[in-house]
C-alpha cells in the first residue's frame, strides 16, 4: 500500500489522539474507587445557612483583649509571624476607624473613638468577589456562608488578593515554618506559594466547637446564623446599630460592627 | 553512512545519559523498606486495624487520602465509614498520623525506597519530640 | 522552513549565544525564586502583583497589535502591507510566548498549573485568559508558519487559513479585553473600577505594538536583506499616531473623571503616582518621565514633516513606546495596589532577582523573535524579489 508521508502523519496523529482518550477514559473509569456513600458529615457538627460574626465593640477595652483574641486564632492555625509588613501573613488584625470604614470618613468624631482599634478578619461575603474570580475554585462558597481556602489546589496566582476589597488575604512569599514560634500538632500549616485567609474555623464548626476568636473573645465577638431568626446574632443586631465595611460595595459581607460610643448591655 | 562520526558521537551520548541512573547508583546499597507499626498509640491498640486493610492500604493510600482530601475540605463530610462500618474522623494529621506518629521509620521507609516525594508534608506534620518547627 | 534558523552569520549567531546566556542566568534565578518563594521580588501582602504582571499587561498589548496589520491587508486589501504582515504575525507569536512565561513565573505554584485545566472556571477572567492566549499563539503560528511556507514555495497559501486569518482579528482584540476584563472587574480597585480600561488597553496596544514593529523592521532594514519598503513604514507610523493621541485621549478623560468628581476612591491613586501620597512618591519621576515622553511622541508623529522623516520617527517610535510601557507597567498595576484597600501606602519597587527574571523572559521572547525572522528573511532571499503570491 503506497503512503506518502503526510498521509502516515495523520494517520498516526489520529491513531494517537484515540489511543490517549481511550486510555485516559478507562483509567478514569477505574479510578472511581470510593463511593460518596461512605462520607457523611460529623454528626455533632454546628450547621447554618448562612454564619456571621457580630464585633461588639465596648467589649475589646484593653490591649490585652485584642491580643487574646489573634494570638487564639493564629496559634491555632499555625500561622505565622514574618516580622515585617512585606511578607506578613494574618488572619485577624486591628486597624481604626479611619481605615476600617473607608467611606465613611468623619473627621469630628470622638477622639478616643479615633484611635480606638477594631478587628479585622474575613468578611465571608455573600456575592465573594475572591470567589468569582478564582481560576481553579481553590477559594469557594460552602453552603453555610463560609469563603473556604483549599490550600491544595490554590497555585498561587493571588488574583483574589487584587479581588478582595477588604484586604483581607495574606499570601506565603516565604516558607512560613521558620516563622512559627510553636507550632500546633493538630492543625497543618501551609506552605509557599498560596493564599490563606480566615476561615471561620470550618474544622472546629464540623466538631462542635466555635472559632478560636470568638472562644477567646469573651463575649466580643458573636458568632452565629445569621438565618436563623433566634440565633444570638440576630438578636444582637436587632437591638443596636450596626456597620459593615464597604457595603456599597454589594459584597454582602457577614461581619457586623456594633460600635456604639457608650454602654449598651449587650 | 553521512555524518557518522556525529552519529556515533550521538548515540554514544544518549546512552551515557539513558543508563546514568544505573551506573550512579553502582555500590549504594538498598535496603529493603522496613515499616515499623510500634508506635505507643498503635501499641494500645485493641485490635490493631487502620482505617482500611493492609492489603488495601497498602494499593491506595493515596487515592484514599485525595478522597478525603476532597470530601473533608470541599464537601464538608468529614466522617468515614469504613467497609466495616466503623467511623473515622477524616484528618492526614489527626487520625492517620495519631496512630503512624513515626513518619520517618513508617511513611518515610517506603517512600524514600521508591524516590517517591509526596509534597502533603509541605504543610502536613508530625511533631517527632522536637521543640519548635515540624519534622518534614 | 527550520533549517534556515540553523544557518547565518557571525551577527546573528552572536544574537542568540548572547539571548541564551540571559536566558541561561535568569533560568538559575528563577530556580533560586522557586526554592525561596516569590518573597525574592519586591511584591508584598499589599501589591500582591508587580513587575511581572506588569509585564504581561504591557506585551498582551504589543500581541494584539498584529492586528493593526492584518485588518488593513487581509479585510480592506491595502496591499502595501504584503511584506510585514508576516513580521506583525511573528511578533505576536513572540509577544504572546513573553506573557505566557511572565504569568508561569508570578505563580506561587507554578507545578499545579494544570488545575486551571482540570477544574475550568468560567466565571474567572483568569480562564478565559489562559484560553484566549492559547488560541492566538496557536492561530498566529499556524497563520504565520503556513503563509510563510507558501510564499516559500512561491504559490498562494491555502484556503483554510483565510477563515483562520478572519478568526485572528476578533480574537487579537479579545485578548486585550480579557486582559483588561481582568482588571476592570475588581469592586475593590476603583483605580480600575472602570468601563474606559478596555479601551485603554486597546489604544495603548496599537500604538506600543506598531511603533515596536517600526522600530523592527527598521533594524531589520539596516542589518539584513529585509527591506520593509518606505510606504509601509509611514502607512504603519499614521497608525501609531492615531493610537496614541487616542490613547492619551482616553488617559485624560480618566484624570477629569477622577479629578472633577474629586471622590477620593478614584484619585488616590492618580495623586500617588503623579504627586505622592503621604510622603511617598517612588514612582512620581517615573510616571512624569512617561507624559513627557508622551507628549514628545505626540508632537513628532503629528506634524507630518517629523513623522514622514525616518530619524524623528524612530525617536517618536522609541518615546511611545517606552511612555507606553511605564504607563501600562508601573503606572496601571502597581498604582492599583497603592493606596491599599485599607487607605494605606506600601510601595513597590522591584528587587534585583525579579528584574533579572524579567530580562530573561523578554530574552526569550528575543530569541523566538530573531529564530523566526530570520526564518522570513531567509526565504525571503532565498525567492528574490517580488511581491508574494497572496
Amino acid at each position: 500500500m503506497k503512503m506518502d508521508r503526510r498521509e502516515f502523519l495523520r494517520i498516526a496523529g489520529l491513531a494517537g489522539l484515540g489511543l490517549g482518550i481511550g486510555t485516559g477514559a478507562s483509567g478514569w473509569i477505574l479510578s472511581r474507587g470510593i463511593e460518596a456513600s461512605e462520607f457523611i458529615p460529623s454528626p455533632n457538627a454546628l450547621t447554618a445557612k448562612r454564619w456571621a460574626m457580630v464585633v461588639v465593640l465596648s467589649k475589646f477595652k484593653t490591649e490585652e483583649d485584642y491580643k487574646r483574641v489573634i494570638d487564639a486564632c493564629h496559634r491555632f492555625h499555625n500561622v505565622p509571624d514574618i516580622g515585617n509588613p512585606k511578607d506578613e501573613v494574618k488572619w485577624i488584625w486591628t486597624d481604626t476607624y479611619e481605615h476600617v470604614f473607608v467611606g465613611q470618613e468623619n473627621e469630628y468624631l470622638p477622639e478616643e473613638f479615633k484611635e480606638r482599634p477594631f478587628p479585622l478578619l474575613c468578611n465571608h461575603c455573600t456575592k465573594a468577589p475572591c470567589v468569582r474570580v478564582c481560576p481553579t475554585k481553590a477559594t469557594f462558597k460552602r453552603k453555610d456562608g463560609i469563603t473556604m481556602q483549599d490550600y491544595h489546589r490554590c497555585i498561587g496566582c493571588r488574583f483574589c488578593m487584587a479581588a478582595c476589597p477588604y484586604g483581607a488575604r495574606s499570601f506565603n512569599w516565604r516558607d512560613p515554618r521558620p516563622f512559627i514560634k510553636e507550632t500546633n500538632p493538630s492543625y497543618p500549616t501551609r506552605t509557599k506559594g498560596v493564599v490563606e485567609k480566615c476561615t471561620y474555623c470550618v474544622e472546629l464548626l464540623e466538631n462542635g466547637e466555635m472559632p478560636k476568636c470568638v472562644q477567646a473573645s469573651k463575649g466580643g465577638l458573636i458568632f452565629g446564623d445569621l438565618m436563623d431568626p433566634n440565633s444570638e446574632v440576630r438578636k444582637v443586631l436587632s437591638e443596636n446599630f450596626s456597620m459593615r465595611r464597604k457595603a456599597e460595595m454589594g459584597t454582602g459581607p457577614s461581619v457586623f460592627y456594633i460600635i456604639g460610643g457608650g454602654e449598651e448591655d449587650v | 553512512m553521512y555524518d557518522g562520526g556525529k552519529i556515533i558521537t550521538g548515540i554514544i551520548i544518549f546512552l551515557l545519559f539513558a543508563t546514568f541512573p544505573f551506573y550512579y547508583n553502582i555500590g549504594k546499597a538498598h535496603v529493603k523498606p522496613d515499616p515499623k507499626l510500634d508506635t505507643p498509640v498503635i501499641k494500645q491498640l485493641k485490635e490493631k486495624k487502620c482505617v482500611e486493610s493492609k492489603s488495601y492500604m497498602r494499593a491506595y493510600h493515596m487515592q484514599l487520602l485525595d478522597d478525603w482530601r476532597n470530601q473533608a475540605l470541599r464537601k464538608a463530610n468529614r466522617t468515614y465509614r469504613n467497609e466495616e462500618g466503623k467511623l473515622f474522623e477524616i484528618s492526614l494529621q489527626n487520625t492517620c498520623m495519631k496512630c503512624h506518629s513515626n513518619k520517618q521509620k513508617f511513611c518515610d521507609e517506603c517512600h524514600k525506597y521508591a524516590e517517591v516525594k509526596p509534597y502533603c508534608w509541605d504543610c502536613h506534620f508530625v511533631k517527632e519530640a522536637k521543640e519548635g518547627g515540624a519534622a518534614r | 522552513m527550520f533549517e534556515k534558523a540553523l544557518v547565518g552569520g557571525r551577527r546573528y549567531w552572536t544574537l542568540v549565544a548572547v539571548l541564551l546566556a540571559i536566558i541561561g542566568i535568569g533560568f538559575l534565578v528563577y530556580l533560586k525564586q522557586l526554592s525561596y518563594g516569590l518573597g525574592i521580588t519586591g511584591m508584598s501582602r499589599d501589591v500582591s502583583w508587580g513587575f511581572y504582571i506588569s509585564q504581561f499587561t504591557f506585551l498582551v498589548g504589543v500581541a494584539a497589535s498584529a492586528v493593526m496589520l492584518v485588518i488593513p491587508y487581509y479585510l480592506h486589501n491595502y496591499k502595501k502591507f504584503s511584506r510585514i504582515v508576516i513580521l506583525g504575525e511573528f511578533l505576536a507569536v513572540s509577544a504572546v510566548t513573553m506573557c505566557i512565561l511572565f504569568i508561569f513565573v508570578d505563580m506561587g505554584q507554578p507545578m499545579r498549573i494544570m488545575n486551571v485545566i482540570l477544574h475550568p472556571t468560567p466565571n474567572s477572567i483568569l480562564f478565559w485568559d489562559s484560553v484566549v492566549l492559547t488560541g492566538y499563539l496557536l492561530l498566529n503560528i499556524i497563520i504565520g508558519w503556513t503563509t510563510l511556507q507558501a510564499e516559500w514555495k512561491e504559490t498562494a497559501p491555502p484556503k483554510w487559513v483565510k477563515p483562520l486569518i478572519y478568526l485572528s482579528i476578533p480574537w487579537a482584540i479579545s485578548i486585550h479585553t480579557v486582559t483588561a476584563f481582568i482588571y476592570a472587574g475588581l469592586p475593590g480597585r476603583h483605580f480600575w473600577l472602570t468601563a474606559i480600561m478596555a479601551a485603554r488597553f486597546l489604544a495603548s496596544a496599537f500604538a506600543s505594538g506598531p511603533a515596536l514593529l517600526i522600530l523592527l523592521a527598521l533594524i531589520l532594514r539596516k542589518y539584513t536583506t529585509f527591506d520593509p519598503g518606505r510606504e509601509p513604514i509611514l502607512a504603519v507610523s499614521k497608525i501609531v499616531a492615531y493610537a496614541m493621541v487616542t490613547n492619551v485621549f482616553f488617559f485624560l478623560l480618566e484624570v477629569f473623571t477622577a479629578g472633577y468628581s474629586q471622590v477620593p476612591g478614584h484619585l488616590a491613586s492618580f495623586e500617588y503616582l503623579f504627586f505622592g501620597l503621604e510622603g511617598h512618591g517612588r514612582l512620581v519621576p517615573l510616571m512624569w518621565i512617561s507624559i513627557l515622553l508622551a507628549i514628545v511622541a505626540i508632537f513628532l508623529l503629528v506634524v507630518p514633516a517629523t513623522r514622514r522623516n525616518e530619524t524623528t520617527l524612530k525617536v517618536a517610535c522609541i518615546a511611545v513606546f517606552i511612555s507606553l510601557w511605564i504607563d501600562k507597567g508601573f503606572g496601571l498595576v502597581i498604582g492599583g495596589f497603592i493606596p491599599n484597600p485599607l487607605e494605606r501606602v506600601f510601595e513597590y519597587w522591584p528587587t534585583l532577582p525579579e528584574f533579572i527574571i524579567s530580562l530573561a523572559v523578554w530574552a526569550t521572547g528575543f530569541l523566538i523573535l530573531t529564530i523566526l525572522y530570520k526564518i522570513v528573511i531567509s526565504v525571503r532571499e532565498s525567492i528574490g524579489p517580488g511581491e508574494p503570491a497572496h
